[in-house]
């Protein structure tokens, strides 16, 4: 648990950054609430608040907490907006709205969905729910199966309601909403089951369907039109969503969306990535499997794709494109670009830029042994043969592990240092492929998985990462999985929470940690910080361990197998001794 | 007890087992034709007694290699393995341990298996025979180390290594299966 201190942010020293800083437009200055997972549209997951600071961070006591009732895994941030806070709990998606005016934060009102029992099960890992989103007086909110609902925040009434997944064919839905342009923007889960993935925009006044594209398929169904120019020439070419497929696999082939999408006003263009292609066993689908784990920018307005990136190509590994996507403006070769921040989870921190989707640089932030590098000039990842899963063998050591050198918990980013914090992982794997058989609403897989700790022994890493200068600043390493996004503050701290239950504040500076606190369950939810009604900064998390990396704990599943929970289990055996299930709110200020 | 006499016992003992430890069913009838998955009661019934009458036949497929192995190859090929591993669990729970939701005993889990279950877990009626189902649900009751060790694989046929079930422990069946009968 060492923090290596290195160079303390020396780069652009003048102006105490490493140059980079959040895209013009897409973050708006700080209102003190919390309105959508990603604090703004460019993914920033920043606080502007100051209060707390690395010189009385020592002195934060618990404010109120809050039990919402349910015990399975929290992924989910709450939500502020103006003296109000709108938590989510995972399946049954109970939304709850707490009176922050009022001693204790009482409750306002609750929103029970029902969604249908037998989602549970088609799940893949854990029934989460990754989050609400807050636009104009009402609260959206997906469940997880498969319907989006808008809820007038004032009452918690539901005013629409509409289907989009199908639970028979295997699709439930993790996602948090986003709301851009006047569309609430949902995308499926299911990449385990054989579902085809798309993403879909609801107009949100009526919660009718405006666009849906696939990511599999011909180019009509993918959104495919003239406006289309990816940056790379494997990318060109007609419906590649059929040719790079054996016949009719893409209509099985994954490629969902079940992460974070960003948004830029200025251009009217969403960025999101695509979930892995199925099965997991990839001699059953030779080709690149577009437009699986991949980058898309689109027209927010019309749906319509304007560049696409693939991370995998031909995924071998479920290394899911789904992570975050940290909209920046910052110097490259000298000169000042629009740029994507991506940590992904095949291991490589990618800067892009926004407008073409060029890999502008490109670095491992996490060890990597499954492919060595990727190609500037065709902008294609370097597999490594010899950690290539083949039917009937077992390759060992193969890292990243399934889960990357970083899942779906979001990086935060502050305009004031320029440094990405990412919470990852450090987890190898064996794995040995069989032929898959293709059964609607079950998995569609043909991969026996065994995960363990990467090299030196620590399952988890917290690091401060330097995108301009693509290095590492510092890092901390943790022993258990790191499964909690990260928020960072203006008053100089990062805040991340342990499968264990320790939630704790670091130095943004060098990555000491200055407080900790011990919640009754694991955190793998994503804290958040806002100005109370009282005008003092408060920080707020939900513990509730769970998720893919916690299923050891929801499910009682049984450690003997190595296998179990897709492989999660080798890696987690240990977890039932340090934690237990859990769904409570800890919200946090200094003494005022 | 003379000593030749002894071996000859004991020889002909392991020749018996051994004959049902390898017996195929080749013929057109399996094993429970005649025993419909699915049909007994569950764990509580109105007015009184549970009415639960074990079947000698649905017995016959836990002491059968053959019908083990063949169970073994059906639920991975189901997808079986998918949501329960090999046992460990993941999105449908554990089934190597001693706890049943629905009940542990054979026709309790070809129950489960051919009408499913409300928290996900999916029907396959339609998908396996009778005969099949007997055989997966024989392969489920291994998991926990319920049948003989002369009938189970004594390695594993996955790739990626749980121990084989010759050295699993048998659990016992929590709710216990002889309070109901
Ligand atoms: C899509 C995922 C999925 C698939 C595929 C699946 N199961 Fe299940 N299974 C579940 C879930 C979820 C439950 C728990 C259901 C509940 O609690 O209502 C379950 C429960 C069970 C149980 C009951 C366990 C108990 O404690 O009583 C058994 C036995 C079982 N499954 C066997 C099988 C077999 C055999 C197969 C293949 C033929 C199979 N399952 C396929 C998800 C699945």
């Amino acid at each position: 648990m060492v923090a290596s201190a290195l160079l303390a942010l020396q780069p652009g020293a003048a102006t105490g950054q490493t140059g980079a800083r959040s895209a013009a437009g897409a973050a708006p200055a700080d209102n003190g609430n919390w309105e959508m997972p990603g604090k703004t549209y460019a993914s920033t997951r920043f606080s502007a608040m100051r209060e707390i600071t690395p010189g009385n961070v020592n002195q934060l006591k618990v404010a109120f907490t809050f039990s919402d009732g349910t015990n399975k895994g929290h992924e989910a941030p709450p939500l502020v907006v103006g003296g109000t806070m709108y938590i989510v709990t995972p399946f049954p998606n109970i939304v709850t709205a707490l009176d922050l005016t009022k001693p204790g934060a009482p409750a306002k009102w609750t929103f029970k969905p029902k969604p249908l029992a037998a989602s549970q099960g088609v799940a893949c890992c854990d029934v989460v729910n990754r989050g609400l989103a807050y636009d104009g007086g009402r609260i959206f909110m997906n469940t997880l199966d498969g319907q989006t609902i808008a809820l007038d925040a004032k009452s918690g009434k539901a005013i629409w309601r509409t289907q989009l997944g199908n639970i028979a064919r295997g699709e439930t839905v993790t996602m948090a909403p986003l709301v851009a342009g006047g569309k609430v923007l949902v995308g499926n889960s299911g990449g385990e089951m054989g579902v085809r993935g798309w993403i879909a925009a609801l107009d949100a006044g009526s919660g009718k369907l405006a666009w849906k594209a696939y990511h599999t398929g011909p180019d009509k169904d993918v959104l495919i039109g003239p406006n289309f120019h990816p940056f790379y020439a494997s990318d060109r070419g007609k419906d590649l969503g059929v040719k790079t497929w054996p016949p009719n696999a893409w209509k099985i082939g994954g490629g969902t969306v079940w992460g974070w999408i960003s948004y830029d006003p200025k251009l009217g263009m969403i960025y999101y990535g695509t979930g892995n292609p199925g099965p997991w066993n990839a001699e059953q689908r030779p080709g690149d499997n577009k437009w699986s784990s991949g980058v898309f920018a689109r027209d927010v307005a019309t749906g319509q794709a304007r560049w696409y990136y693939q991370s995998s190509p031909h995924d071998l590994f479920d290394h899911d494109d789904i992570n975050e996507i940290i909209l920046a403006d910052m110097p490259v070769g000298g000169r000042m670009r629009q740029v994507l921040l991506r940590p992904a989870r095949n291991g490589y921190f990618y800067v892009h830029d926004r407008l073409t989707g060029q890999v502008l640089t490109v670095a491992p932030y996490g060890f990597i042994n499954s492919a060595t590098g990727v190609d500037l000039r065709t902008g294609r990842l370097q597999p490594n043969k010899a950690k290539e899963p083949h039917q009937g063998k077992v390759v060992r050591g193969i890292c990243p592990a399934a889960p990357g050198a970083k899942d779906w918990n979001p990086s935060a980013f502050s305009p004031i240092t320029g440094v990405v914090y990412i919470p990852h992982i450090n987890l190898c794997m064996d794995e040995g492929a069989s032929q898959a058989n293709y059964i609607a609403g079950t998995p569609f897989l043909g991969m026996d998985v065994k995960m363990y700790a990467g090299p030196g022994g620590n399952r988890g890493v917290f690091t401060a990462w330097d995108p301009v200068h693509q290095r590492k600043l510092w890092e901390k390493t943790e022993n258990l999985p790191l499964w909690s996004p990260a928020l960072a503050t203006a008053g100089g701290l990062v805040f991340y929470g342990t499968m264990d239950g320790w939630f704790k504040a670091l130095d943004q500076r060098n990555g000491r940690e200055l407080w900790w606190f011990k919640t009754g369950s694991g955190i793998i939810g994503q804290p958040i910080s806002y100005r109370g009604p009282d005008g003092h900064q408060y920080v707020a998390v939900m513990d509730g361990v769970g998720g893919w990396a916690g299923a050891i704990i929801v499910g009682q599943l049984d450690a003997r197998d190595p296998t179990g929970a897709l492989g999660f289990l080798g890696a987690t055996k240990d977890l039932p001794s340090k934690t237990s299930k859990g769904g409570t709110l800890y919200v946090f200020a200094l003494p005022h | 007890m003379s000593s030749p006499y002894r071996t000859s016992v004991i020889v002909a003992l392991v020749l018996l087992t051994a004959c049902r430890r390898e017996q195929r069913k080749t013929e057109d009838k399996s094993f429970a034709t005649t025993v419909p998955a699915g049909t007994q009661p569950g764990l509580l019934v109105a007015g009184g007694q549970l009415a639960f009458k074990p079947d000698p036949k649905q017995a016959a497929y836990e002491h059968n290699a053959n019908a083990l192995a063949e169970g073994q190859r059906l639920f991975s090929w189901m997808n079986c393995v998918g949501c329960h591993s090999h046992g460990g669990g993941g999105m449908g729970p554990a089934l190597m341990d001693d706890e049943w939701r629905y009940g542990g005993r054979i026709d309790q889990i070809a129950a489960t298996i051919v009408e499913g279950r409300p928290n996900g877990m999916p029907s396959f009626r339609g998908k396996l025979t009778d005969d099949q189902v007997w055989k997966v649900a024989a392969y489920v009751r291994s998991l926990s180390g319920q049948p003989t060790k002369d009938v189970v694989s004594s390695r594993a046929d996955e790739l990626s290594g749980t121990p084989p079930q010759t050295l699993e422990k048998r659990e016992p069946v929590h709710p216990a299966e002889s309070t109901l009968q």
